[in-house]
């Protein structure tokens, strides 16, 4: 990337967010603006990719089942929307864009968990 | 003060505004432009301007008459150089040898901003004027991008001048009016504007104030 645009967006990057990989549940809480109304929204459900884009472009997908129908999110990494997000758990996935979730139901459509060591 | 600078274009990008929403921007190095030498309504020109350059040369890229401009101006030589008229108000502020910058523009303001269209060569009509391609099926036959008719039968009996038709597209002078700035750093003569501009990424702009105003407030 140019130096320059990488200089523009130095101001928007944010770092506090938690370290999270695809597979993982978490817990976003986002800013809702109605009208003049600002109220929290928490969605909560399973990563399925973290984009390609670099910097400010960088995205991540949440997906969840909402009324048994999927539903998926996707976040700007470094948006000052994002007021907080909790790791819940981290699944045990082998490839980076966890797609296939889409095609599963039910208890096939769960990640095994990996344990946290200590 | 200034009211037009040139710059380059180095790229798009995105940020956030206060409210968090994300914004396209483009990113301008702009300046620092010498001031080359000042016209006065009272001198032999006539009227007011500011002639400005920007960019690097080497000295023997240019010719005796430039030399002289940017010997007498006491500035290093300069890839491009363009005139703005000023207002006899500026152009008191300003003297010859001094650098404008990107501080001359402030977080807010409007502008236009003027550059070389991107080159795409001899076009068709499709991605030139944005025709409608032929339909594909019901019996369609060796028509594919073709614009169709060119015009009526025995009266004219010819084609309208200014038919649009394929051609050289792009490569062209482009204005984009009433740009909204996002930000200002003038310590890397930098301007953030919403929007795009015309031209590839490393190419020449202008950037002024608006020329006309603008139809709403905060657009």
């Amino acid at each position: 990337m140019n130096s320059l645009i990488s200089y523009v967006q130095s101001g928007h990057l944010r770092f506090d967010l938690p370290s999270f990989a695809t597979g993982d549940t978490v817990r976003v809480h986002g800013r809702i603006i109605e009208g003049e109304k600002e109220r929290v929204q928490i969605y909560e459900g399973v990563v399925l990719r973290k984009s390609a884009g670099q910097g400010v472009d960088a995205t991540f997908t949440v997906r969840k089942i909402s009324n048994g129908i999927g539903v998926e999110r996707i976040f700007p990494m470094h948006s000052p929307r994002l007021l907080k997000m909790e790791v819940l758990s981290s699944g045990k996935v082998r490839r980076a864009k966890i797609y296939f979730l889409r095609e599963l139901q039910g208890k096939a459509a769960k990640l095994k968990k990996i344990e946290e060591q200590y | 003060m200034g009211k037009g600078l040139f710059g380059r274009k180095i790229g798009m990008t995105q940020v956030f505004d206060f409210e968090g929403q994300r914004v396209p921007v483009t990113v301008l190095e702009v300046g620092p432009c010498p001031v080359l030498h000042v016209k006065t309504e009272a001198g032999p020109d006539g009227y007011n301007a500011l002639v400005i350059g920007f960019g690097k040369k080497k000295v023997k890229q240019i010719n005796k008459p430039d030399a002289g401009l940017f010997a007498k101006a006491g500035v290093e030589i300069c890839a491009h150089i363009g005139e703005m008229r000023v207002s006899a108000e500026d152009v008191g502020q300003v003297e010859v040898g001094m650098m404008l910058d990107a501080s001359a523009f402030t977080a807010g303001q409007i502008v236009d901003i003027r550059g070389i269209s991107k080159g795409r060569g001899f076009t068709g009509v499709i991605k030139r004027h944005n025709m409608h391609m032929p339909k594909a099926s019901h019996g369609t036959h060796e028509v594919f991008r073709h614009g169709g008719s060119l015009g009526m039968r025995t009266t004219p009996g010819r084609v309208w001048l200014g038919k649009k038709m394929a051609g050289q597209y792009g490569v062209e002078k482009v204005t984009i009016q009433n740009l909204k700035i996002h930000s200002v750093e003038p310590e890397k003569n930098l301007i953030v504007v919403r929007g795009s501009c015309p031209g590839a990424n490393g190419s020449l702009i202008w950037i002024q104030e608006p020329s006309k105003p603008a139809k709403k407030a905060g657009v």
